[in-house]
This record gives structure tokens, C-alpha cells and sequence, in this order.
């Protein structure tokens, strides 16, 4: 199966077979290509290229509802429910029109006890958990009594206990036949659920196995890529006096996407780069609120910039002090979309770098600023007055970059700075930052790349589920070791526990 | 007795058109889409009603001239919404202002020339009951129709698989195309139904309320039934009660002002707008009240490819 999109080959002849009983992961990083390789499956996108067998035949599955004619059932990572409609009415909206609603009160009970799902079938959605709520789903694709079901990421917002249950009705499943695809990047789970696993990294299948004879460090590395670059940047000179330091960092979820950060502690000194590696929605979007000020924390000496306590400090007061942050979403949180590049360089750099004098802008300045950015990180656009919408998401994140680096700050925070540019960007944003470190600031990089942490690091961190390992020299760790950090062991000592208990 | 039937007569008359228009919007608005250009498709349906029965002396054509041109001024409007994704308000706006002229212009000619009215269709038996025959058995065909409508959007909203799909549309357009509903489609045929419902309302006006044609004659009952969709918090019935209430004020202003009482005139005028932004106050206090109503993807455009 092919598809592309306009500048990316979302999935380069993805092959992909199931049997009926089997628990089958689909396992690979954010972007590499899972759920548009499942959308396929499920009728909502048409593949480019390549075919679909169902039961021996060459099927075209052109929509949702003929995937569901087949026996194609879908749970998805945002559910699609409607929140101020009841369970009932949301289970009437996924079948086909020709149900006899008049049975499914009963079909639905029958369901809901036999696989342990309890639900009231009259209350509205908005007033259930999400726990709750993906019951709703996976009761919708029972009904259907589908042959293939498959899972869209099913644990991401479930508490422990309700991804054990969840566990116990899929090997329900599975015993009775019926075919899962389970799609996560939880190694963890996939251990200790899965049979098989096919594993994407960039639109392409670079491994099927046997889940058994895996272990969760090895499907970290071929999830991540093998080919890990040796030539790290390199340290140069020792780290000179912290710059950031952050103790015992909480902060309680927002609304139930986002994750808890419990108990932070790490500092960055001066002239170097500590790399937080981690599976994207572990809590890295919540670290680098937190981290800028658009949280801020109860605990105010938290997070202190150069010994100042900074938890009560929003963004433009932690920027006076050196800091600079740049986010993981481009347009909306980076940049704004519908403003020029000069007026998005003004948007962070004007105290800094004095773009204002009495009130008014100084126009010639900030297009100069502008022009440097453009021009050190060759960043293609229609000039300077050109929106930041109007820019591909590499250049754009270019622009986003450099604006930053060439404020010169003391103190940088970057998620993804590399997320979607191509190769010979990466390298100049690489060594930007190496050459920023080199100059005494000290650089947090939040990333799920890890090759690009194991080259520009000095030492790294994993986070995992809201909660960071303990660091670790660069030169010290194995990719290995970083995988199992990232699936929630603190320590390198832990991973020895947990290696063994496998 | 002999003032109160009257009275409740012309209510009744007063409350027909802010129905028609008020439930047609209501279904668009559940489907999601926010149809500002209510006043500029009641005007339009207004003018064409009153043209056809001028021209050809039939009631029944007038009639579905009036829902017609509502229906085609719709059109414009969704497939501006619906299919280069513009700006529900704007186009809504747009849309009111676009009715109004063209309306005026298309009437011209007609400004003066007098009509009888619908005819009034008594019905056997009842009519002979005291009070209540002459008060509700004396109608035309489109108060009748005002009624049965209302009973049968309650119907389709909660009791059928459309009025469902119609409503989980405009609860969340991603799910619902997640699930294989096409959006755009319902939203469409939403859209066509809110402009007939207010095409029909603008034809009342002119062959029924008030029989004859004169520019700009909506006097801003488009905004009024704009304003009762909210302030019945999407729920047909309450539709039902809010049309005959405002409809009760807008006599009840022009009773007071010939009976001299010294209330002026524009407080009358301004009692429904107040009352909706009361209702919107008491719902808005109540989340929970407002995600159970209120259709939660209302002026978001749909984009159907992501």
C-alpha cells in the first residue's frame, strides 16, 4: 500500500497480513505512518497505490460503512462520539440503517456483560470517563460482530486499571477469533499483549516479528532506527554554572489529553545540551509549558533561572531573564499563522532585542532581524512580508529556529526542532544549537528522534508517563538502555531489573 | 370577550411567520450551521409570493413561490459555507443585506396593489364551539401548516434515524464523518430546509398578515427568529411557546400604544431581544444545559479532507 500527501510519503509499500485470533501491533513513532496506513484499512483514506485482500479476495474499500459491511471495526485514538447525544443514540449512529433498534437495547447488555464492559445505556456521553467512553466504541464495533477490529493508540488516555480490563476483553477477543490490530507505541504493552508486530518508521515496514522473541529494548531500537549516528557533535570545554535549575516540578493535568508532570528534577548548566528523549504524549508539551511560563507552577522556586525563582513568571518576564523556548506546534503556537515573518520575528525577539521605542515599532530593525533569520537558516519564502502560513512546515520551522538562536539567549527550551525539515536543515539547526551551547547557553532539547539526541547531547533523559529519568551522560547510555527509559524505567539499574524480569 | 378574540386572533397571526422562520433556522443550527440571512430570505420569499399571486391569482402557487425563492437564496449561502468553507457570519450577513435589495427591486412594480389574503379554511364542527371554533378553526392553510410542522421537526429530530444523524452533524462534524456520515450533504439539505421554512414566512407576511407589498415589510422578524432559536435553546416546542410570546408582545405593543398606555413604543420592541439575552444569561450558567442543546459545532466550518 502507497499513499502521499503533498510533501510526504506517508506509507512506501506497506505490506501488512492478519489472522483471524491474532493480536497483531502496529508499532512505530509519531508520524511514521500508522494511522494513515489504518485509515486506509478503514475506507476514510484511498490508497495511491496496492491492494487489500480480505478473506482471499481483492476488496476496494471505499468508505467507513463498506469497511464495516465487510466485518471492519475501528476503535479511534479521539473517539468519535457525540458528546450531547446519549449512549444509546451514539451506538444507533454507528450501525447501518437497516438495525432493528428495537433489539439493540438488548444486544447491547448482552455484550456489556459478557465482555465486562458496564455501561447505562440512557446517560448522556458528556457526563462519562473516558474509560467509559471507549466502552462506548468498542461496544459500537461489537454489535457489528466484526472479523477484524482494529485500535487506534486505545490506551493512550486510559488509566491502568482500565487498560488491564481492556487487555482481558481483547484476549476475550482474540480466543473467540476475532482478528486485532493494535496500534501503539507502548513497547510495554505490546509485550504483553501482542503476538506479532509490524513495525513502521517513516512510511516504511522495517520489521514484522514475533512479539515473544523480542524484547521491549529491541523494538525500541528498530522503532527508533538502528543506524544510530556516532558523530556526536561532541562536547567542547566542561559546562560551565547552572543556568536551569528544576526541582521536584508538578503540574496537575489540564483536562484528561494531557498528562501530569510528577516530581521533575534536573538542571542545565551553561554550554550544554541535555536532550529529554521520550514517545510523543508522555508529557513533553506539558514540560515545555511549564518550562516557558505558560504554566505556571504553584511552587515557585521550581524552576529557577539563574538561581531566580521563575515558577510564578509568565513568558516575557522568563525571556528578559535569557529564556528562550521554542514549542513543538508550528503554526498557532510557534508562529502566527496569519502574520508575516517580520511581524513573527518582532512577536519574541522585540524586548530582547529592542524593537521598541516608546511604544512604537521600530519597522527597520525588526525586518533587519528578519533578514538575518532568513538568510543564516535559509529559510525559502516570498520575502520577509510573506505569512508564516504561507511557508512549508520545514521552513517554517527554520524561521521558528532561528528566530530564537539569533536572540542570542542564555537559556534555550526546544521541542522537535528538527520535526519535519529535511536532512540538510537538520544539520544546520544541529549545529546552531551545538555552536549556541559552545557560546555558553545552556539548551534543553525535547525530542523523539533519538539519533538526533545521541548526536547533539551531552547528557540525556528519558520522560515517560509525566516523569523523568534520572540524566545520563551521553557517552554512557546505549540506545537500548534510552528505549527502556523511555517505557518508564527510571534508572539504569532498573533496566537491569526489568531486562531480567523479561 | 369581544376585544380578547380579536386580540388573540391577530397574535396568533403574528406569532405564524417567526414559526416558519424560527423552526427552519432551528434545523440548520442543529445540523450546525448558523444561517444569519433569515431577514434577506423572508424578504425574498415575501416578494416572490406576493409577485405570483399578483400574476396568476393562485394562492397555492404564491405559496410555494414564496418557499421556493427562500430555498434558492439558501443555496447561495451553503454553497459559500459549504464549499469554499467562507465565513458562516459574514455570508449569513451578506446574505440578509443581498435579500433586502433584491427584494425591493424585484417589487417595484407591485408597492399599492392590494390582495385579499389567503382564504380561511373552517373547519366542520369544531368551528361551532364556543370561543375556542372561531378562535383556532378559522384559519388559512399555512397557520394550520405552522402547527403540524412543528409536531412533525419535534418527531423527526427525536424519534428518527435522520433527525439523529442530523443532530450528531451538528454535535461534532469530525465524528459523525469519522462514522461515514457525509457532512456537507446533510448540512445542505438543512440548509435548504432553514431557507423555505423562512421563504414561507416571508410569504405569510405577504399574502396572509398583512396582504400586500411594501420594501423592507419583515421589519426585522428575521432577527427575532434568529433570536428564538436560542432563546428555546434548540427545542421545537419551546419554539412553539416562543413565537406565540413574541409574537404577543408585537401586538401587545401596538394595543398599548392605541390605548395610550406609557410604556414607549421601542421598549415594546426591544422585550423579545431582552428576553433572549435573559434565557442566554440562565442557560449559560449551566454547562451542562448548553452541551445537551446547544448543537456544539454551530458557524465551524467542515473540512472534509482531514
Amino acid at each position: 500500500m502507497t499513499k502521499s500527501f503533498p510533501g510526504v510519503l506517508a506509507n512506501d509499500h506497506v505490506n501488512l497480513s492478519i489472522a483471524s485470533g491474532e493480536i497483531h501491533a502496529l508499532l512505530g513513532e509519531n508520524g511514521a505512518g500508522k494511522s494513515t496506513l489504518v485509515k486506509m484499512i478503514y475506507g476514510i483514506l484511498r490508497p495511491d497505490q496496492g491492494q487489500i485482500k480480505w478473506k482471499g479476495n481483492t476488496v476496494e474499500i471505499t468508505n467507513p460503512a463498506f469497511a464495516r459491511s465487510l466485518g471492519v471495526a475501528m476503535v479511534f485514538q479521539h473517539f468519535s462520539l457525540f458528546d450531547s447525544l446519549t449512549v444509546f443514540e451514539n451506538i444507533v449512529l454507528g450501525m447501518d440503517a437497516s438495525t432493528d433498534t428495537s433489539k439493540l437495547r438488548s444486544e447491547i447488555e448482552d455484550i456489556s456483560t459478557r465482555y465486562g464492559l458496564p455501561l447505562d445505556a440512557n446517560r448522556h456521553v458528556y457526563t462519562l470517563s473516558v474509560g467509559e467512553r471507549q466502552r462506548i466504541e468498542i461496544i459500537r464495533c461489537l454489535l457489528q460482530h466484526p472479523s477484524l477490529l482494529v485500535m487506534d493508540e486505545p490506551t493512550s488516555v486510559l488509566t491502568p486499571q482500565e487498560v488491564e480490563k481492556l487487555f482481558e476483553t481483547l484476549n476475550r477477543l482474540a480466543d473467540e477469533g476475532m482478528a486485532i490490530l493494535y496500534i501503539s507505541h507502548k513497547l510495554d504493552e505490546i509485550k504483553a499483549l501482542c503476538h506479532h508486530a509490524t513495525i513502521l518508521r517513516g512510511g516504511k515496514v522495517v520489521d514484522s516479528v514475533q512479539v515473544e522473541t523480542e524484547t521491549p529494548s529491541s523494538l525500541a531500537a528498530k522503532m527508533m532506527g538502528e543506524s544510530l549516528a556516532t558523530s556526536n557533535l561532541g562536547q567542547q570545554g566542561e559546562p560551565g554554572e547552572i543556568r536551569l535549575q528544576v526541582s521536584g516540578l508538578g503540574v496537575l493535568a489540564m483536562d484528561e489529553f494531557s498528562i501530569p508532570l510528577k516530581n521533575i528534577t534536573f538542571e542545565v548548566r551553561s554550554g550544554e545540551i541535555l536532550g529529554v528523549a521520550g514517545v510523543a504524549g508522555n508529557g513533553q508539551d506539558e514540560l515545555l509549558k511549564a518550562l516557558s511560563g505558560e504554566t505556571l507552577t504553584a511552587d515557585l522556586s521550581a524552576i529557577q533561572i539563574d538561581g531566580k525563582p521563575c515558577g510564578g513568571k509568565g513568558p516575557n518576564a522568563r525571556r528578559m531573564l535569557g529564556m528562550s523556548t521554542i514549542p513543538e506546534e508550528r503554526l498557532g503556537h510557534g508562529a502566527v499563522p496569519g502574520m508575516s515573518l517580520v511581524d513573527n520575528g518582532l512577536l519574541t525577539a522585540f524586548q530582547r532585542l529592542e524593537f521598541l521605542t516608546g511604544g512604537f515599532i521600530v519597522r527597520g530593525a525588526s525586518e533587519l532581524f528578519a533578514q538575518e533569520v532568513v538568510h543564516r537558516f535559509n529559510v525559502k519564502s516570498h520575502g520577509i512580508e510573506a505569512v508564516a502560513s504561507s511557508l512549508s512546515g520545514g521552513n517554517l520551522q527554520k524561521f521558528i529556529v532561528g528566530r530564537e538562536i539569533c536572540q542570542k539567549p542564555e537559556l534555550l527550551v526546544v521541542s522537535q526542532p528538527t520535526w519535519g525539515v529535511d536532512a540538510g536543515a537538520a544539520q544546520t539547526i544541529h549545529e546552531a544549537l551545538r555552536q549556541l551551547a559552545s557560546e555558553g547557553t545552556a539548551v534543553v532539547v525535547i525530542s523523539q528522534d533519538l539519533d538526533e539526541l545521541m548526536k547533539i547531547s551531552d547528557r540525556i533523559a528519558a520522560i515517560c508517563a509525566g516523569e523523568l529519568s534520572q540524566t545520563y551522560s551521553a557517552a554512557d547510555v546505549t540506545i537500548e538502555q534510552i528505549g527502556l527509559m523511555m517505557a518508564g524505567a527510571h534508572s539504569v539499574g532498573e533496566i537491569t531489573e526489568k531486562v531480567n524480569a523479561i | 370577550m369581544d376585544i380578547l378574540i380579536p386580540t388573540l386572533l391577530t397574535i396568533i397571526t403574528a406569532a405564524t411567520p417567526l414559526l416558519y422562520a424560527a423552526i427552519g433556522e432551528m434545523i440548520s443550527e442543529k445540523a450546525g450551521v448558523l444561517n444569519l440571512g433569515v431577514e434577506g430570505m423572508m424578504l425574498l420569499g415575501a416578494v416572490c409570493g406576493f409577485a405570483t399571486v399578483h400574476f396568476t391569482g393562485s394562492a397555492t402557487l404564491a405559496i410555494l413561490a414564496g418557499f421556493l425563492a427562500g430555498a434558492g437564496l439558501s443555496i447561495i449561502f451553503a454553497v459559500l459555507v459549504l464549499g469554499f468553507q467562507s465565513s458562516q457570519v459574514a455570508t449569513g450577513l451578506a446574505l440578509t443585506i443581498f435579500g433586502i435589495g433584491l427584494s425591493a427591486l424585484l417589487g417595484q412594480n407591485l408597492v399599492g396593489i392590494a390582495y385579499d389574503g389567503l382564504p380561511k379554511i373552517t373547519i366542520p364542527f369544531l368551528y361551532d364551539i364556543p370561543v375556542l371554533g372561531p378562535l383556532l378553526f378559522n384559519h388559512d392553510i399555512l397557520v394550520y401548516g405552522s402547527i403540524v410542522l412543528v409536531v412533525a421537526v419535534a418527531w423527526f429530530l427525536n424519534h428518527t434515524r435522520p433527525g439523529l444523524i442530523l443532530r450528531a452533524v451538528g454535535n461534532s462534524h469530525d465524528a459523525a464523518h469519522a462514522i461515514g456520515y457525509h457532512v456537507l450533504r446533510i448540512r445542505f439539505f438543512a440548509i435548504l430546509f432553514g431557507g423555505g421554512m423562512a421563504g414561507l414566512a416571508g410569504a405569510y407576511l405577504s399574502l396572509a398578515y398583512s396582504p400586500l407589498w411594501i420594501e423592507n415589510m419583515s421589519a426585522g422578524r428575521g432577527w427575532i427568529a434568529l433570536a428564538l432559536v436560542v432563546f428555546a435553546t434548540w427545542r421545537p416546542w419551546r419554539v412553539l411557546i416562543g413565537a406565540y410570546l413574541f409574537g404577543g408582545i408585537t401586538i401587545l405593543q401596538l394595543h398599548a400604544q392605541a390605548l395610550g398606555i406609557g410604556v414607549p413604543s421601542q421598549v415594546m420592541s426591544m422585550l423579545p431581544y431582552i428576553a433572549t439575552i435573559v434565557v442566554l444569561v440562565l442557560i449559560s450558567r449551566d454547562r451542562n444545559k448548553i452541551r445537551l442543546n446547544a448543537p456544539a459545532c454551530i458557524g465551524k466550518p467542515f473540512h472534509p479532507t482531514s
